[in-house]
């Protein structure tokens, strides 16, 4: 289960993010504190999970997940091995901070190429936390490979491609794709299975998480973390929304009802 | 630090990419180019619309007469639909010709599509989904963007101090579009990228393309979060009677309740409507940015110290179970 021996190889791309509404905003600094967050699987790579191991089933070899991050992502990876992925990748070194996408793209890119022969990379459609849906392009344009976001849909096609449906704006095109390729997975697009208790055990403690640091993957030192980084903070500000009436309207149901009726038709009337 | 292929001493420009569909204009294309005029002046800079396609020149000449200084036009026959490769291959050429300050792109799915590979390829910083935008006014050719989605009623300004061209997308509906009339001198230029020897590893073979639904551009919004507990029927028929559209919270689409157009807020849109019912949703800052700009806000939630009051005119702190129906008897009996 462990040697990446031959076969179709999918490699997903995991992020583990915080549960959003545990995020506290420090008052003082005006920074993420995310210590106190605890921490999920971003939702949408399980779908991109789910997906590769359908393919799996159809095409046989394996499935590999890459993730850069802290030390503590590992407990996630493992969850992703009891799901039926066969190896874990955890780029983990202190220099890889304060990336943003251009140097997490470059980082995750140098380990897909250190991992060695793969012919598809899956992500999800964008992460929960800094949602910028970026890196699944920018990590296709790094390793030169053919690129689809937004897919609901994949199966084998000839020639060794893809048929990939993706979403556009106001419906749907289907693809016929080349390998290698980077493809984003929307959400909700399948159910991700559950834990499978016989791989349970192997997971948790002995299934493969090769820990890789900057020097490991061959990462120059100027495309990394927050030197790799264009992009800066260059401020924080409060947002006030506009100042709202916050009037109460009291009663029973049907009381607030008929005002409510008088509200909307009058507010809306000269639409 | 590694640099961008050309540096900030060569940039000039303003420039917006213009989505279309071979009929139309994208609205945020359009809402885009208000904007980019608005940043162009503060800058002294030209503004330019970049349209890539096939027989498109209806559209570069519509486009022209949206205040622009130029319009920027690469045809080929490659480009008639969006592909990855070829676009981004066609954008790069001319960016790396021309070398703008600034690249604006719709957070469309295509425009997502290109501008995270264009970013990459030319070595240079991107912004998502941003909620302003201004130009530094102690050094007018840096643009500050403002993204939230760090929670707790903070916005974070972001800037790419040295990398070009400075790059960011903008969600539908963030910005309102002109009505400019034709800037005198505005002119339409042409260019043919050369497209041979670009991969073409992904080809479309099927397209289907409804109706679609874009509730930014609705006037009475009726907005369901996770408190509906999966039933939009009764919204529907609420909707139905006063001719609104459907509006989400992201819990409720991730659910699978509803699809994702309807989405209001930071990953959804942003709406304007004149008046917004919202009810069973609990007010985080990434769903009030999507009805900051509602004329009315009117909120039902059961508890009274929601968030979501804070956002709006009026608060009903009520089961909506128990208010929608005899709303609806009410609307229905007045009609
Ligand atoms: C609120 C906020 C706003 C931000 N805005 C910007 C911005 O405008 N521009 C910018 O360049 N950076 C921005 N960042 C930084 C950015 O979030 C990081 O660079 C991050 O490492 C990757 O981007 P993402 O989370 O947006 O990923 P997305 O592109 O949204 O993620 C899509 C998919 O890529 C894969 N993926 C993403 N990160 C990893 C990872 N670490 N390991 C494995 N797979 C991964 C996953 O499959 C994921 O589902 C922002 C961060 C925050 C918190
Ligand atoms: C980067 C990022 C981007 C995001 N973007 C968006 C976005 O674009 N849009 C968005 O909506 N969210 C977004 N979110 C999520 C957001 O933070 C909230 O989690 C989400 O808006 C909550 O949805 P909700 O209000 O429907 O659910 P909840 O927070 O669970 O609230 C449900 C509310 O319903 C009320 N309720 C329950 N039953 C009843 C009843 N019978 N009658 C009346 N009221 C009832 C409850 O009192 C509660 O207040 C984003 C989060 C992140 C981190």
């Amino acid at each position: 289960m462990t040697e990446n021996s031959g076969g179709f190889h999918t490699i997903v791309c995991l992020k583990v993010v915080p549960r959003p509404e545990e995020v506290v905003v420090d008052p003082q600094t005006k920074t993420l504190d995310r210590a106190k967050a605890r921490s999920l699987v971003n939702p949408p790579d399980l779908n991109a999970l789910e997906m590769a191991l359908e393919l799996k089933e159809i095409c046989g070899g394996s499935v590999s997940i890459l993730s850069m991050g802290p030390p503590f992502f590992e407990p996630y990876l493992r969850l992703a091995m009891s799901l039926g992925a066969d190896r874990a990748y955890l780029l983990s070194d202190r220099t890889f901070g304060g990336a943003d996408t251009l140097a997490t793209t470059y980082t995750l890119a140098k380990g897909i190429q250190k991992i060695g022969k793969w012919d598809l990379a899956l992500c999800g459609e964008e992460s929960s936390d800094g949602a910028t849906a970026q890196v699944p392009p920018g990590l296709a344009e790094w390793l030169d490979a053919a690129q689809v976001t937004y897919a609901f849909q994949m199966a084998p096609a000839d020639q060794g491609r893809m048929r990939v449906r993706r979403e556009v704006k106001g419906g749907w095109e289907e693809l016929m794709v080349s390998l290698p390729a980077v493809v984003s997975v929307k959400g909700n697009v399948n159910e991700p299975r559950f834990i499978d208790f016989d791989r349970r055990r192997w997971a948790l403690n002995d299934s493969p998480v090769t820990v890789w640091s900057a020097a490991d993957i061959g990462a120059q030192a100027d495309l990394i973390g927050f030197p790799g980084s264009p992009t800066t903070v260059a401020g924080v500000r409060q947002v006030g929304g506009r100042e709202r009436r916050k009037q109460f309207l009291e009663g029973t149901p049907e009381e607030i009802a008929r005002e409510l009726a008088r509200l909307l038709k009058t507010q809306a009337g000269s639409r | 630090m590694a640099d961008s292929l050309y540096g900030a001493e060569q940039a000039r420009g303003v420039w917006v990419w213009l989505e279309h569909d071979g009929q139309a204009l994208a609205g945020v294309s359009l809402e885009l180019l208000a904007k980019g005029r608005e940043l162009a002046d503060k800058a002294g800079e030209p503004l330019t619309g970049f349209i890539l396609g096939h027989e498109a020149g209806s559209l570069a000449e519509e486009a022209l007469s949206r205040g622009v200084d130029e319009i920027l036009l690469g045809d080929n026959p490659l480009l008639k639909n969006y592909t990855t490769d070829l676009y981004c291959a066609a954008a790069a050429e001319a960016v790396l010709k021309h070398k703008p300050n600034l690249l604006l792109l719709g957070a469309t799915p295509d425009g997502r599509d290109l501008a995270g590979r264009l970013a990459v390829r030319l070595r240079t910083g991107l912004t998502a989904d941003c909620t302003n935008m201004e130009m530094k006014p102690e050094d007018p050719s840096l643009l500050l963007s403002e993204v939230t989605g760090f929670g707790g009623g903070i916005a974070a300004i972001i800037a790419c101090l040295r990398h070009r061209p400075q790059m960011a997308t903008v969600r539908p509906g963030v910005f309102l579009a002109a009505l400019s009339a034709k800037k005198s001198g505005a002119e339409l230029r042409r260019f043919s990228p050369s497209l041979e020897g670009v991969p073409r590893r992904v080809e479309i073979v099927k397209r289907s393309i409804g109706a679609e639904v874009d509730i930014t551009k609705s006037k009475f919004l009726v907005i369901g979060g996770r408190g509906i507990r999966g039933d939009f029927g009764l919204l529907r028929e609420l909707a139905g009677l006063v001719g609104a559209e459907i509006g989400a919270s992201r819990v409720a689409v991730d659910e699978g309740w509803i699809g994702k157009e309807h989405m209001v807020g930071q990953t959804g849109f942003v709406t304007r409507p004149k008046v917004a019912l919202i009810c069973g949703v609990s007010g985080a800052l990434q769903f009030t940015v999507g009805v900051a700009s509602a004329e009315t806000v009117v909120a039902i939630n059961l508890d009274r110290s929601a968030p979501i009051f804070e956002s709006a005119d009026y608060c009903v702190a009520q089961d909506l179970f128990k208010v929608l129906p005899p709303l609806i008897k009410e609307l229905r009996n007045s009609k």
